[in-house]
């Protein structure tokens, strides 16, 4: 590739973060990827646990379901908020977009532990189901997948308005009319032109939720109270308290697969580069 | 569907605004606009930008709700009624089309939303698609199309569901000139062999004159005048019409001998015939005429026609068929003059002094306002 004179100061002036990447991240990254091929033994043999171990496939299977799950709640959720997004006024979308952004700069931990006290037996939200008589007994809401699905789907709500406001508002309000103006009540307008038209935005919405919700760690150790194991919180464990470190290292591995795996995925259906605001 | 296109004539609908007021607060779009269309008309609103054409085209629709006044469909009142359950069809500018759909599933839209499942509706797009010169692109997406394709889709849309009544906004202001031309011919034969009630909307006066049997001319937000593009061109009411719809002369004279069909005016020391009544006249006894470019004839000999004025060519166009001429005069100032260039009898490039002339009923009395 060719550079002109004047660009290359600013190729120069990369050179320090690029470095800083190579040592304390690719060359980790290699470590880890070595490890899970040469701990205890060199070979596959920690690989073979992908196929034999049943309490893996357990953790496997826990987790690809509650990122589903968590998913399909955000990116419902977050639909009908990126909806009423485009709909607004400038100054109500303004508001909008100014309380998304707000929760990103929210520790995930304060968050995990504020939910903890809502939700727990004695929270507001039991609370106020038995002031109104509309259980018996509390609700159990945390401490088991319920909590960690409620604690991610709110985490993960930001990232699945972005992608869904920024496709619908290209949407032309022309489309809209002209449904309407050729015999289309409002349901039918919406299921079959702007439903289809904020297609794009739904997938990269749904694509990028998934791949987040695959290595959460926090949030499903706190609200999950130890009870419902995903794949982070396994890696964790296996190098922390069961020293496994070639397994681990082959856990941590196969999650960067599948997480690079839903990126091409992604890559073949939206610009991805658009999705993350490049 | 072939019945169907045959039997639109007889279930032709005629539209009545009566006095339409659109208000955005303090702004006022349109101001009592009242209006008739007759069953199987085509119909024209014709007005520069901001004129309120296009707030009455989607006041119609029902896309705006009027702040007062009513929409009659034949003798039933539609002012209230959503768009949805109007039942017409509508090209919208740009066109519209679902870029997710195929241009066949873009015409069954309409037939769709009204229950109709794809295989019944097949007939009836594939019939309509003919109709509109499509029949080899039913499978296509709308971005694989010209701009003049995706107008035909927007017309096989618009019509599949045989409305009570077409709307075309600015149907051909996207296309280039020459498709635009023959798209005209095409409209218009479109509209005569369904004989349903078309209305349209355009700031395009060759569009209107050509294809509309009626014209409405809007300025400001008011019905400026109404009729037949011939009445519309030949006998404006106002300057404005005058000059919005083609190109004119204008001319102020002093009235002088009145006669019961004719009267005479002066300008400087000069003195003309016009055919007609001095009506409307100036409060100064003054009258504004507006006189058509092509109905001057001009020539290198001096002329035996009852008006006449002398001038010299200071520029010229060839159009091929027409020469476009800015003759000086020292009574009227800059005047247009356009002539058949087969039959100039001169050259415009060599000829100086040229008269021109025209008859007391070439030129028509306007109001200037």
């Amino acid at each position: 590739m060719h550079i002109p004179d004047g660009q290359r100061f600013y190729y120069w002036a990369m050179a320090p973060a690029a470095v800083l990447v190579a040592i304390f991240f690719a060359v980790p990254l290699l470590q880890v990827l070595w490890l899970s091929v040469s701990e205890p033994a060199l070979g596959l043999q920690n690989y073979a646990a992908l196929i034999d171990n049943t309490l893996l496939h357990r953790v496997w299977l826990n987790t690809l379901r509650i990122c589903a799950l968590t998913t399909v709640f955000a990116v419902l959720a977050g639909y009908l908020v990126a909806y009423v997004m485009v709909q607004v006024g400038e100054q109500h979308r303004f508001l909008m977009i100014f309380c998304i952004v707000l929760t990103f700069w929210l520790s995930v931990l304060i968050r995990a532990f504020a939910w903890v006290m809502i939700l727990r037996t004695e929270g507001v939200v039991n609370a106020t189901l038995l002031a109104l008589g509309l259980v018996e007994q509390p609700l159990r809401l945390v401490r088991n997948e319920t909590g960690v699905l409620i604690g991610m789907t709110h985490y993960m709500l930001p990232v699945a308005v972005l992608p869904m406001y920024s496709s619908m508002i290209t949407i032309s309000r022309t489309f809209v009319d002209a449904a309407r103006g050729l015999g289309a009540g409002a349901w039918q307008t919406f299921l079959l032109v702007y439903l289809p038209l904020s297609k794009p935005g739904i997938i990269a919405a749904a694509v990028l939720v998934f791949i987040f919700s695959l290595g959460f760690y926090i949030t499903p150790a706190i609200l999950g109270g130890g009870r419902v194991v995903m794949i982070a919180e396994y890696i964790r464990v296996s190098f922390d308290e069961t020293l496994r470190w070639g397994y681990a290292a082959m856990l941590a591995s196969t999650l960067l697969i599948a997480l690079s795996l839903g990126l091409a995925l992604l890559a073949r259906v939206v610009n991805v580069r658009k999705v993350f605001g490049a | 569907m072939g019945d169907g296109i045959k039997g639109a004539r007889s279930s032709s609908h005629s539209l009545s605004l009566r006095k339409l007021t659109k208000n955005y607060g303090q702004q006022t779009a349109i101001e009592d606009v009242s209006i008739e269309v007759g069953r199987g008309k085509f119909l024209t609103l014709l007005g520069p930008s901001g004129s309120g054409k296009t707030t009455i085209l989607m006041t119609v629709a029902g896309f705006l709700a009027p702040t007062s006044g009513q929409i009659l469909l034949d003798d039933r009142d539609i002012t209230h009624l959503a768009p949805e359950r109007r039942n017409f069809g509508m090209v919208f500018q740009g066109y519209a089309l679902f870029p997710h759909m195929t241009v066949e599933e873009n015409v069954w839209f309409p037939l769709r939303v009204r229950g109709m499942p794809f295989a019944g509706a097949r007939k009836d797009v594939l019939a309509i698609l003919d109709l509109v010169q499509l029949g080899g692109l039913a499978s296509r997406l709308p971005a694989e199309l010209s701009g003049g394709q995706q107008q035909r889709v927007a017309l096989a849309r618009a019509l599949v569901f045989q409305p009570n009544l077409l709307l075309l906004d600015e149907p051909l202001s996207a296309l280039d000139k020459r498709l635009r031309a023959d798209l005209q011919w095409e409209l218009s034969a479109l509209h005569r062999r369904l004989g349903a009630t078309f209305i349209s909307v355009t700031h395009d006066q060759d569009e209107a004159l050509s294809m509309s049997d009626e014209i409405v001319i809007l300025r400001d937000g008011r019905v400026e005048q109404s009729g037949s593009p011939a009445i519309l061109y030949d006998r404006p009411a106002t300057k404005f019409v005058a000059s919005f719809l083609g190109e004119s002369n204008f001319i102020r004279g002093e009235v002088s001998d009145v006669e019961t069909d004719r009267f005479r005016y002066r300008v400087k020391d000069r003195s003309f015939l016009q055919a007609g009544s001095p009506a409307p006249k100036h409060q100064d006894g003054s009258v504004l005429l507006a006189l058509r470019p092509e109905k001057i004839s001009v020539g290198p000999e001096p002329t035996n026609l009852p008006n006449s004025v002398e001038g010299h060519i200071a520029d010229f166009k060839y159009f091929g068929s027409m020469f476009y001429l800015q003759v000086a005069t020292e009574l009227f100032g800059r005047m247009l003059v356009k002539t058949p260039a087969g039959k100039a009898g001169f050259d415009p490039g060599m000829t100086g002094q040229v008269w021109l002339g025209w008859t007391p009923d070439a030129s028509v009395v306007v109001r200037a306002s």
